[in-house]
């Protein structure tokens, strides 16, 4: 895939990783939304790693994937627009369901007709519903999926180096 | 009602049994009998199956029955929980699928046990979700009794009590037998079939108002009796401020509860990957929301064609709108248009039951045989747990049945509301705490989960929902201390304190490495089973 990253591309991203998961082939060709050079994040192991000391544990591989800037980079994205987006939504819900029960004199407010603020404002629920549904999964799969392929493999492989190549 | 509509009405739903137990038997040939298997369905459902099984699972009684009930009694009141119902999936979306999907193996317990002590977490998380399900069991079965009721004329208790019955015994044949894949199958049916008869009908009732939506909220604000009060909020919660603040509590409930139900978090096992876990959530909130916005109109329409009256008159806590409203649009009470709509629409009722409590009762039984029977006796081999898992099924079904029968005259959204409140309250907090803050440890965990259960059921008790009021459980006792129906506002913020207040008390330094291994798995899927 993205071998433009600087870092050294052994044969697990060609052959090992297809063999265990069906799956990998039709998230890498499928979508064909590139993440685009910009945004594909920096290198994720130091490559000292790979020849890593076989007596070195799980806990290791997973901190020090942890501390690695890809996985910092797909977590701050995660972070990034899951944060604002529950704290919008959520005090919208909240401020909705409160109005309902302490301001219904607003609610029964006409609008148009029959409608009235509170049928607006339901149907607005579930509009906003439907849009951030639809924002989440736009942003997962162009800004996360492909950065979080990577590292899963990245970190597969380096727990299996550790297994002595057993699994 | 007329034989007719009993005859075809039975045959309907024979069919779909029929079909059902036939996939049982065919999905369930070649059956290797692995944990994998009967959990997850080998996990290779696509996102499209699993975003239709989702739906079947979540689209419950209490959805299309207990709901356009409300509508019809309450108007807009009723409207809040369809509401509640679909933003809660921005919770599971956001929070909960993918990292669910990539941390666990197939149940809520196995996130949380990943990082903790895990024989403590285990049966703590194995309780709760055990609890939950069992009230929601509960809430499908009443359901199923008040059907029956009116099928038959609403005189024939013994009626409804074998339908109770046979419904819990169909489930425990479908799981026990066939497992996630059967459950899986039985539910994208059900889905494909609610949807489909929701359709026609929205479509006769909108028909029925030549289009007009207008004239059909006007009508049912006329008809109710309330007018303009009856479109918005205030008829069934804006009495004191008891009222206003259980539903505010509700709403709470409903919105965080989801993403705790046990049914539901285990179909993000059945997918391969966290992307199509991602996937179905989007096929799922696409189907719930449409059915919800339909049953906005069904609800009004019950209303506005049939009046409150004829509603309550049938069932007291509006639980039979639908049927009826089928009936009347058919071409009323005696007409072949009438009994055929009204028979499809009990079956479906039927069907969507069966389906939902199929769901449950697989995901409790995994709660009983993968997380507390494995931790309380620790020499099980994989096969011996599925072994246990289909006994569990067995337990659970009897349990919901024996419940079911005693509950008969609560709405069944409401007493799903209760469900969603333990959810939120014992597992949402320990589900988040573990996936997101690094410092959690044991303790915490098993604190914020007993820290939201006991509070939920105990306040539960003591509402006016069992005791204390006319419409109670025991009109007879009063064992009344909390004022509220639904114990959310209260239990939900208990169990995020509990959580909170257990791990800065423990003197256990929270395991870096396992937080790491949690967090990486969780957002990349490395290692995901």
């Amino acid at each position: 895939m993205q071998s433009s990253k600087g870092r050294p591309e052994p044969a697990q991203d060609a052959g090992n990783p297809r063999y265990d998961d069906p799956w990998y082939d039709a998230l890498a060709s499928g979508w064909g939304e590139s993440a685009g050079a910009g945004e594909s994040p920096p290198g994720v192991m130091p490559p000292t790693r790979r020849e890593g000391g076989a007596g070195s544990a799980a806990a290791d591989v997973y901190l020090e994937v942890q501390r690695s800037t890809a996985f910092q980079e797909v977590r701050r994205r995660y972070r990034r627009f899951v944060a604002p987006a529950f704290v919008a939504f959520f005090a919208w819900y909240v401020g909705y369901v409160v109005a309902a029960t302490t301001a219904p004199e607003l609610m029964a407010h006409p609008v148009a007709g029959s409608v009235n603020v509170a049928m607006v404002a339901g149907l607005g629920q579930f509009a906003t519903t439907f849009l951030l549904t639809w924002a989440y999964a736009r942003h997962a799969r162009l800004r996360r999926d492909r950065a979080a392929l990577e590292l899963r493999w990245d970190t597969q492989e380096l727990t299996r180096g550790m297994n002595g190549g057993a699994s | 009602m007329t034989g007719e509509h009993q005859t075809l009405a039975l045959l309907l739903f024979s069919a779909f049994v029929a079909v059902t137990l036939a996939i049982t038997t065919w999905v369930s040939r070649n059956r290797r009998g692995s944990a994998e298997e009967f959990y997850a369905g080998g996990r290779l459902f696509t996102p499209i199956e699993n975003g239709f099984a989702i739906a079947g699972d979540y689209l419950s009684a209490a959805s299309f029955l207990g709901v356009t009930g409300l509508i019809a009694l309450f108007g807009y009141d009723g409207l809040l929980y369809v509401v509640g119902f679909l933003v809660a999936w921005l919770v599971v979306l956001f929070l909960v699928a993918e990292l669910v999907r990539n941390c666990g193996r197939f149940t809520l317990a196995d996130v949380v046990a990943a990082r903790m002590r895990e024989r403590p977490v285990r049966i703590a998380a194995g309780t709760s979700s055990v609890t939950v399900s069992v009230l929601y069991l509960v809430a499908q079965m009443v359901g199923a009794g008040s059907l029956v009721a009116l099928l038959l004329g609403g005189t024939s208790e013994v009626a409804s009590a074998w339908t109770v019955i046979g419904v819990g015994a169909l489930t425990v044949i479908y799981v026990s037998l066939g497992g996630m894949r059967a459950t899986t199958w039985i539910q994208i049916v059900k889905a494909v079939l609610l949807l489909g008869g929701t359709i026609a009908l929205t479509v006769l009732v909108l028909v029925r108002f030549h289009g007009d939506l207008d004239r059909l909220l006007l009508t049912a604000a006329e008809r109710s009796g309330h007018g303009e009060a009856f479109l918005a909020p205030g008829l069934k919660y804006g009495g004191d401020w008891t009222a206003r603040f259980d539903f505010i509590s509700l709403g709470l409930a409903l919105v965080l509860g989801t993403a705790g139900l046990p049914h539901i978090l285990s179909r993000f096992y059945t997918v391969p990957t966290a992307r199509a876990a991602r996937r179905s959530v989007v096929w799922a909130v696409g189907l719930i929301g449409g059915f919800y916005l339909m049953t906005i109109v069904l609800g009004f329409g019950a209303a506005a064609v049939l009046g409150p009256d004829a509603v309550r008159g049938s069932n007291t806590a509006g639980n039979t709108a639908v049927p009826l409203l089928a009936l009347d649009l058919g071409g009323g009470a005696g007409s072949t248009g009438g009994t055929v709509l009204f028979a499809i629409v009990a079956a479906i009722a039927f069907a969507t039951i069966l389906a939902v409590v199929a769901g449950i009762t697989l995901a409790s039984s995994a709660s009983v045989a993968h997380d507390l029977y494995a931790s309380l006796r620790r020499r099980g081999k994989p096969h011996s747990e599925v072994a246990v898992a289909r006994v569990a099924a067995v337990g659970v079904g009897v349990v919901a049945i024996a419940l079911g029968l005693l509950a008969r005259d609560l709405n069944v959204a409401f007493l799903v509301g209760l469900a969603f409140a333990v959810a939120a309250s014992a597992n949402l907090p320990v589900l988040l705490y573990s996936l997101f803050w690094r410092g959690f440890t044991t303790r915490g965990a098993v604190w914020s989960v007993y820290g939201g259960l006991v509070p939920a059921v105990v306040l539960v008790v003591l509402s006016p929902v069992v005791s204390g009021s006319p419409d109670s459980l025991f009109p007879g006792v009063d064992l009344q201390y909390f004022p509220l129906q639904n114990p959310g506002l209260v239990s939900i913020p208990l169990g995020f304190l509990a959580g909170w207040l257990g791990t800065v008390t423990a003197a256990e330094v929270p395991d870096e490495a396992k937080h790491a291994e949690t967090e990486v798995r969780s957002l990349t899927g490395a290692g995901a089973a």
